[in-house]
């Protein structure tokens, strides 16, 4: 015989729940940034307390007093500075879309952003960029409710190869990078002039040809991390799941040869080929005497 | 107790403990004020970073600004070439600071018969005055090509050159090499012309200009110090992050001044660092520099000049002219050494900081007791190299970027005279310094700052009887510049 009376509190206690459970949930607040924050870089312990005070020496004219990038020369600069309040950041170590590592905020301070008003800071100690790192995480709560992503796994760069290259290129039609990055990497891509940042704003993709620094770093396995992370905050999204380990690399060693102003093993093993060779110096555009550094 | 009375004293009390409610609130405004406080706007301008960044406290020079300067006034993130900038914009900054100040000498000559009994007397002048004037302009001609010209004036808007020279960057893609062609201040790591204190007494490093008296009250007959800016080559190399600074400079003997004014002679000034880090207390540097130069002890040709105006008459009424003698430009001969060098140490254990500097002076014998080195002409009897020692201590305590409290002391000991006959101590000086700046608000377009400042110079045999001699001085100003 049904339990009449068990069936019906049942009943209530399975609509009223979860109706207390959402109650309670719209009832707390917010998560808030945490005021002390430390930062760990290798034996190092950074301290908000003393990164507020190289904050607000160094860095708010452009990020802001609050750390949302609404400096007074943000108006001024035609890429935004980082929004430390939303907490997305390009040039991480961890896949797209989560926290990067302190070790990548650190290395970010210290290298500065190559093509934009970030300069680099190697100029202070370690003990400060430490210290500034910790500083940031206490702009946006997202360093309260998660924590970094798991670091993506770099494989040991094969060896260089003419086919390595090749298959590069291939890659780098393949993913059609050129709509973007244009067919020789100048970032004129039939795409180039339509994108924009989180921030609304226009944004060019990376010209290949101006320098051997990406945004990220000069190595190829930073040119590794940027595509298999992705530029958070940019359209250049992450291929880790399109894009094998060992592809990648291939990717990166083709990549190398479109700096055609720049000595590389990669480009000197490209030229190397007639082939090669043809297409570079096709390509190649001597310096402009302009002093701007940058190629027509 | 008399109510009245009572109540007097409980109203004077009560007034001042809101004068003193009102001072604390005040000074608590000017320490808590953290809004963030500017450099050479020029700079700031074009990069749109506080003066903050590049300074400590401007115009004297963080490790960061020290970077930027070494680096060719380069960021190096491809935003360095003008091309970059808006074409209307043009690198220029000038600063100026009225002022108030005080000037007191201990023991100046007077007319007799203004002090009774005697021709010395303190002499002490106070009123409101203006400093200098300078115009900055400097940056990037293109990438790797970056030049300074700074025409200054004094107070009375005469101008002249105080720096102006062009430089290769990171020549070969490198930042060991640096070529820098002109005039331009020497690279001495404790900057004189990034100075904190403004004063006639403390304007400058006593120890950068030091020069012992040949006799009492008879100073050496030629001019240097390596506080000035000189005309000159100069190769400077830095490690990338700037720990490591190493510079030589090959220069005109004219301490700066342009037109070839003395001789055909040169100097060399060497300078070298290294920076290293101490857990949190900061960036600690250590180095050393050193400048062997020549200086002429005489002219080939003096020109004689007759005064314009009458200084006398003679018995039959008719004028009397005189005559001045001064070097003719270029001709001098004779040269001899000096020497001058000096070690380091920069100190920083977090908001405080020292500089610590010990300093060897040398002269040869000739110039120390101002005798021409003619063919065949001997030294006077009991004639030295004058030598000497120096020590400079300036301490900085920055509460945050916009307040900073300043510290000085310098010494000079002569450890051998001239002449066996002077006074060992003849010249001996003591320096010492202490004023506060701040810099009501911080921004990438002007800077502003309330300064005030005292300094005294002690210096033995320098009256004009050959006396210890006191100067003081004592300021406060509107330090500006846009």
């Amino acid at each position: 015989m049904l339990n009449i009376k068990k069936i019906c509190l049942n009943v209530a206690v399975a609509l009223i729940l979860p109706t207390a459970v959402f109650a309670q949930q719209a009832d707390q607040p917010p998560a808030k940034p945490s005021k002390h924050m430390e930062s760990h870089i290798g034996n190092m312990t950074g301290h908000s307390e003393a990164g507020a005070q190289l904050y607000y020496r160094y860095c708010w004219g452009c990020h802001g007093a609050r750390g949302n990038g609404d400096g007074e020369n943000a108006p001024y600069l035609n890429i935004l500075p980082r929004n430390f309040v939303a907490a997305t950041f390009k040039c991480r170590s961890t896949p797209t879309g989560t926290l990067p590592l302190d070790s990548d905020l650190y290395n970010s301070i210290g290298r500065g952003f190559n093509f934009t008003n970030m300069p680099s800071w190697i100029a202070l100690t370690a003990q400060n960029r430490a210290d500034l790192v910790a500083f940031i995480k206490t702009f946006s709560a997202r360093w309260v409710t998660e924590k970094p992503g798991d670091p993506i796994q770099i494989p040991t760069e094969p060896k260089l190869t003419v086919e390595s290259i090749k298959h590069g290129g291939e890659l780098f039609q393949k993913l059609e990078c050129w709509k973007c990055h244009g067919q020789e990497g100048r970032g004129d891509g039939p795409s180039a002039s339509t994108l924009t940042d989180s921030n609304d704003q226009p944004i060019r993709p990376y010209n290949f040809t101006s320098d051997n620094r990406s945004k990220c770093g000069r190595t190829n396995a930073d040119l590794y991390k940027i595509f298999m992370t992705g530029l958070d905050g940019t359209p250049m999204p992450s291929f880790a799941d399109v894009v094998k380990p060992e592809e990648a690399w291939d990717l990166v060693h083709y990549l190398r040869t479109l700096q055609y102003n720049n000595k590389s093993p990669e480009l000197a093993l490209w030229i190397s080929t007639p082939e090669g060779k043809a297409i570079v110096e096709a390509k190649r555009v001597e310096n402009t005497n302009t002093g701007s550094g940058v190629k027509p | 107790m008399d109510r009245s009375r009572s109540k007097d004293i409980r109203s004077s009390l009560a007034r001042a403990g809101k004068v003193l409610l009102y001072s604390v609130v005040l000074v608590a405004i000017l320490l808590i004020d953290t809004r963030p406080a500017s450099a050479l706007p020029a700079f700031a301008r074009k990069y749109g970073m506080p003066c903050s960044s590049c300074h400590e406290a401007w115009p004297m020079l963080s490790p960061f600004g020290q970077r930027f300067k070494d680096n060719g006034y380069q960021m190096g993130n491809d935003r360095d070439a003008p091309i970059f900038q808006q074409a209307a914009y043009w690198p220029v900054t000038f600063r100026i600071t009225p002022i108030w100040h005080r000037e007191s000498t201990s023991q100046a000559s007077v007319d007799t018969a203004t002090v009774p009994g005697g021709g010395l007397a303190k002499i002490t002048t106070q009123g409101f005055d203006l400093s200098g004037l300078d115009f900055h302009t400097g940056g990037t001609l293109a990438n790797n090509f970056s030049f300074y010209v700074l025409p200054s004036s004094d107070n009375t808007a005469s101008f002249h050159f105080e720096s102006v020279w062009a430089r290769l960057d990171n020549v070969f893609g490198t930042p060991w090499i640096n070529i820098k062609l002109g005039k331009f201040e020497l690279d001495n790591l404790l900057s004189e012309k990034r100075i904190l204190t403004l004063t006639n007494v403390a304007g400058v490093y006593e120890n950068y200009h030091f020069q012992p008296f040949s006799a009492p009250g008879v100073p050496e007959n030629y001019t240097f110090g390596i506080g000035d800016n000189q005309l000159g080559l100069e190769w400077l190399g830095h490690s990338a992050d700037d720990r490591t600074r190493v510079s030589a400079a090959l220069l005109s003997a004219s301490d700066g001044t342009v037109g070839l004014p003395t001789s055909r002679g040169y100097g060399g000034f060497f300078a070298a660092s290294r920076a290293f880090e101490i857990g949190s207390l900061g960036l600690q540097r250590v180095g050393g520099f050193a400048y062997v130069g020549q200086e002429p002890t005489y002219y080939q040709y003096n020109l004689t000049t007759t005064t314009t105006t009458p200084i006398g008459v003679t018995a039959t009424g008719g004028p009397v002219y005189g005559t001045t003698t001064t070097p003719y430009a270029g001709t001098g001969i004779g040269n001899k050494l000096i020497e001058r060098y000096g070690l380091l140490g920069m100190w920083y254990i977090k908001k405080f900081d020292i500089t610590t500097i010990y300093f060897h002076g040398h002269d040869n014998a000739w110039l120390g007791t101002d005798t021409a080195a003619l063919p065949g002409a001997v030294l006077p009897a009991g004639a030295h190299a004058p030598s000497w020692n120096g020590a400079l201590f300036e301490s900085h305590y920055m509460f945050n970027p916009q307040i900073i409290l300043i510290n000085r002391f310098e010494l000079d000991r002569m450890s051998q005279q001239a002449f066996s006959s002077n006074p060992s101590n003849l010249g001996n000086a003591n320096v010492l310094t202490f004023g506060a700046r701040y810099y009501p608000f911080i921004s990438s377009r002007a800077g502003f700052a309330y300064h005030a400042e005292y300094a005294i110079i002690w210096q033995k045999g320098a009256s004009p009887v050959f006396t210890p001699l006191a100067t003081s001085s004592l300021l406060f100003g509107f330090d500006f510049d846009f």
